[in-house]
């Protein structure tokens, strides 16, 4: 009967779907989806690591600051094959009972990132050796290597950062993958910012294995192998003798040292008290040390030189000079009175006794606060001015191009840029444009809501030293120094200007507020600054550069509810700037130097 | 001789050759060494090629006579194996003699095949008679029970595949459709338990009669079906939970996808689909498959096969082997309608049933759109009684169709 004829197309015709059907779901599988790839070559491919030595870090003069230490850790690589693990020989080898290596699995299991746990972190010297060579027996392990560091001058630990494991939350964040479980990364610091110089390239070597984790031949005749490279040095501006001498002169007391080179915005030395030691983070150390650090009252694990801000007080006369000079409504002849202060209705602002009728060189010398209240009134309400707004910008101006009130762009992390209020602030307060000078008096004299890191103080010393530039302060030296350190950031103040108030600034030390710490044979220019502290002391602030002609050295100097800025920071600049010019001479002034270093001012 | 077909079948058979090659470590250099599975594979091929070329030497009608004695042949060996087989895994189907190996159940298929083709086409038989269901289900089922016995029972799956000759032969398209919605009912209880399947049941029966509400005829018989399908459902949940052992629930479970077990009984499929699904548009290449040759797939060379395929050759080669075979079933089912005889009709459907069953499931086991059962990729997976056994069935069917010029035609 041709009815069951029929029946032959439809058994075809059946035939025919359900084959297509196997085809389309291995469409699916093999064209669609992209997850069976990856995890075939999870399974089947090994990547073997070569692992770089990280950069050294030199100084100035190539003198070694950091270097390593090799360090193994003992992986173990999942999925773990159990199907041939002899693991009483593994326990023999490893020194562990049965128990403790299932346990240590299971760990190593349930941390791993991609397919690598951490066995054992750090094996000794001694084993190292013993276990690399029975290792082949367990292809289910292997030994990955890395660089820990270690330091020649145990100094500069806020600068130079440390070195530690690679956390999950870092891990999940690395897009370029580059990172696995068990891997060193600068965490703060120079070896942070300079992270990818430093660490090199892991080279790769790419292995077929077979089910049992045994390496076999190379994956594609190694053409994905990609090609290590050890990891650069670093070279730094850091001069660690006088960051060595920076640290000394300034322990037991609170605050910190900048010193830059001007004519290139090298950082010299970057001191910050109370601090650490470098070495008390390395990584065998860093455990037991972190916690007591960081909950420390004190708090030594701050940089103060870049984020901790002050008022500048009097060293900021320098610059309302240098304004006030630029805008044209002080000159070299001008002259004040002072009495005892400047008074104007009811509020004075005292100042200590001093010959009168200052100019501006003899101002900046004796530290004389009416002289710069009144100054202040010139430059902000110049008949060119149609309100405070635009009076208080124009000067707001200069203090921003000169680096004050952002962040410098320095090559560590965690730089704050200080304060300069802008005019909305005193607007909210006083009202729209219905406030003066007066209202804002005290920031003339470098109080009030002024706020500069030390590192900005210093910056400001090395303009000053340029005679109007500066570039932006920084650490790497060498060949490849990114554009933004080698541009010049010209002020806005002419050179000519500058000839007073470096005068002034060298008779502070001739025979003003800086006289006693004065170093024969240096042509030193400084600046006191005694800061009012409503907590306590006043903060004792020091700024200076030397020689006068062709400087070599810009510096600043803050050490906390200290008193006078001539008492102890004023000492510490001289003592650092006769260090660095002199270099190995004793000092001339031992006994200074010797207060410095054994003295300790409690917070 | 049917060139077509012989050709089709050696393409496939040297593929499958390429396949083991694979999956066996073959080098690149073709040394050949026969100790490995690819060596024995070789072998195994010639030994089949050569028994089916005796065939031809056989007169025709010696099949015809002697069917039930060939179909009784094996069936005495699926019993004595019960008793002198070696156990393998669980199971004893398998005679080891020496070095030598048999599995009867792979030839009772060819006994089956033989069996059915006569009776079928016995002048004698009334196709509408009671008699006659009971005998042609008892020619299936006989060898399904013994296998099930041997402990087996995926091997023995593969004889349901002839309801296939049946359908053709006449059987009620009815029968198939209840066939059909068995194994669906089957599939939803395995999935949802046998409490929700029969409130779903409830409900469209309900839905149903909203309908026909008007038709008491109808109404009658609606509920009846539903009656027996929730006794159907209950049967299958109680052969679920207390007559199949605990893997094989677990295997039903996890190809529905209800259950993973990536490392246990999915384990498998598992690294099948990893391998295949690895392999992309193009594969990665013949011998360069990284988890063919890491030995990642176990039973590569046996149940697995298709893997090797797939990972070296892409879904390009996947497609195209599939197709060859897709073209050979049609070519034997072209065969099939055209010869005289009735047995000659009956024999090669068979052939056909027998052969597209172990393709179908043996690819979608490994692609996880079946459960695994052990049943071997014909004319690819490694083994001489599969291949020799597919090979007499096919060559048989070449030799009929050779001769079909002589037969007599046969009363449809």
């Amino acid at each position: 009967m041709t009815h069951n004829q029929n029946r032959s197309t439809i058994i075809r015709a059946a035939i025919v779907f359900l084959a297509l059907i196997l085809i389309g779901k291995l469409f699916y599988l093999q064209v669609i989806s992209d997850k069976y790839a990856e995890k075939a070559a999870r399974l089947s491919i090994r990547a073997v690591i070569e692992f770089p030595d990280r950069g050294l870090i030199t100084d100035r003069n190539g003198e070694i600051i950091v270097f390593n230490e090799d360090a193994h850790d003992l992986v173990v690589h999942f999925p773990f094959n159990r199907k041939n693990f002899p693991i009483e020989d593994f326990c023999r080898l490893v020194n562990m009972t049965e128990a403790e290596v299932e346990e240590k699995i299971k760990i190593a299991n349930d941390s791993r990132f991609n397919q690598k746990g951490l066995f054992i972190k750090n094996i000794s010297a001694q084993d190292f050796a013993r276990i690399q060579e029975g290792l082949f027996k367990f292809p289910q392990f292997s030994i990955e290597s890395r660089s820990d560091r270690k330091y020649k001058h145990n100094v500069a630990a806020h600068t130079l950062g440390y070195v530690a494991e690679i956390s999950r939350y870092e891990l999940e964040r690395d897009k370029e993958e580059y990172y696995d479980i068990g891997e060193n990364i600068g965490k703060s610091g120079l070896e942070r910012y300079y992270e990818s110089l430093l660490r090199g390239q892991k080279g790769k070597q790419f292995f077929l294995k077979d089910n049992t984790g045994k390496l076999k031949e190379r994956y594609k005749e190694g053409s994905n192998d990609v090609k290590g490279a050890v990891g650069k040095e670093l070279k730094i501006s850091l001069d660690v003798l006088l960051q060595e001498y920076g640290e000394k002169l300034i322990a037991g007391k609170t605050g910190s040292v900048v010193a830059i080179e001007p004519s290139t915005g090298e950082i010299l030395a970057m001191v910050t008290s109370p601090g650490y030691k470098p070495d008390m983070f390395a990584i065998k150390n860093l455990g037991k040390n972190y916690t007591a650090l960081a909950t420390d009252k004190d708090k030594p694990l701050i940089n103060r030189a870049t984020t901790s801000t002050y008022p500048p007080g009097s060293t900021f006369k320098v610059i309302m000079s240098l304004i006030g000079l630029q805008e044209g409504v002080i000159n070299t002849n001008t002259r004040y009175s002072c009495n005892g202060g400047f008074h104007i209705g009811g509020l004075t602002v005292r100042c200590h006794a001093h010959a009168p009728m200052p100019d501006v060189t003899y101002a900046i010398t004796t530290s004389c606060n009416a002289f710069y209240c009144n100054t202040y009134r010139e430059i902000l309400h110049q008949d060119r001015f149609e309100n405070i707004e635009e009076g208080y910008n124009n000067w707001k101006g200069y203090l921003n191009r000169m680096g004050l009130g952002m962040q410098l762009g320095t090559d560590i992390s965690g730089e704050k840029p200080g304060n300069v209020p802008n005019a909305d602030y005193f607007h909210k307060i006083h009202g729209h444009n219905k406030w003066n000078y007066v209202r804002i008096i005290s920031m003339s004299i470098g109080q009030g809501e002024l706020l500069l890191t030390p590192m900005q103080m210093a910056n400001l010393a090395a303009m000053v030293a340029n005679r109007g530039y500066f570039y932006t302060p920084h650490f790497i030296r060498g060949q490849q120094i990114p554009e933004a350190f080698t541009s010049k950031h010209e002020v806005g103040v002419e050179n000519r200007h500058f000839t007073t108030v470096v005068e002034g600034m060298r008779n502070v030390m001739l025979n003003g507020t800086g006289a006693y710490v004065q170093i024969p044979g240096i042509d030193i220019c400084g600046k006191t600054g005694t800061v009012q502290n409503p907590h306590g002391e006043n903060h004792s602030i020091f700024i200076a550069f030397a020689p006068k002609d062709n400087p070599k050295i810009a510096i600043a100097t803050v050490v906390e509810n200290a008193g006078y800025g001539s008492t102890w920071a004023a000492p510490i600049c001289t003592l650092m700037i006769e260090k660095y010019i002199n270099r190995d001479t004793v000092s001339q002034r031992p006994e200074l130097e010797k207060k410095m270093m054994e003295t300790a001012i409690p917070k | 001789m049917d060139g077509v077909t012989l050709l089709l079948y050696l393409i496939l058979v040297f593929c499958g050759f390429l396949a083991i090659y694979s999956s066996s470590h073959g080098s690149s250099n073709f040394s050949f060494d026969f100790s490995t599975q690819y060596g024995k594979q070789l072998v195994w091929i010639a030994v089949s090629i050569t028994l089916g070329a005796v065939l031809f030497l056989i007169d025709v009608r010696f099949f015809e006579v002697f069917s039930y004695a060939v179909f009784g042949f094996w069936i005495i060996l699926l019993i004595l194996v019960i008793f002198l087989g070696k156990d393998v895994n669980g199971a004893r189907s398998w005679f080891a003699i020496g070095s030598f190996r048999l599995q009867p159940a792979e030839f009772a298929k060819f006994g089956v095949a033989l069996a059915l083709a006569r009776y079928v086409s016995d002048i004698d038989t009334d196709m509408k008679s009671r008699r006659y269901q009971l005998i042609t289900a008892g020619i299936i089922l006989l060898p399904i029970a013994l296998i099930v016995l041997q402990g087996d029972a995926g091997s023995g799956l593969v004889f349901f595949s002839f309801i296939m000759v049946l359908y053709r032969e006449g059987l009620s398209g009815t029968v198939l459709l209840i066939g059909i919605v068995a194994v669906a009912l089957s599939v939803l209880t395995f999935a949802f338990g046998f409490l929700a399947l029969v409130a779903a049941l409830i409900i469209v029966g309900g839905i149903i009669t909203a309908f026909i509400y008007t038709n008491t005829k109808w109404l009658k018989y609606l509920w009846l079906i539903v009656l027996v399908c929730i006794g159907f459902t209950k049967s299958v949940d109680f052969g679920f939970t207390h007559v199949l052992q605990e893997h094989q629930q677990k295997r039903i479970l996890v190809m529905l996808g209800l259950l993973e077990d990536p490392q246990g009984l999915g384990y498998n499929v598992n690294q099948s689909k990893i391998a295949i699904g690895s392999g992309g548009f193009w594969g990665k290449g013949f011998l360069q498959g990284t988890q063919t040759k890491g030995d990642f797939v176990p039973e590569q060379h046996t149940d697995f096969i298709f893997t090797s395929i797939g990972e070296e050759f892409g879904w390009v080669g996947s497609t195209v082997v599939i197709i060859v075979f897709v073209l050979l079933f049609l070519r034997i089912s072209m065969l099939a309608e055209r010869q005289r005889s009735k047995f000659s009709r009956v024999y090669a459907y068979c052939v056909l049933s027998v052969l597209f069953f172990h393709f179908l499931i043996n690819i979608a086991m490994t692609i996880n759109l079946a459960p695994v059962i052990g049943i071997p990729l014909p004319f690819f997976s490694y083994g001489g009684s599969s291949l020799i056994s597919f090979t007499v069935l096919l060559f048989l069917l070449l030799r009929l169709d050779a001769n079909r010029e002589n037969e007599l035609d046969s009363y449809y």
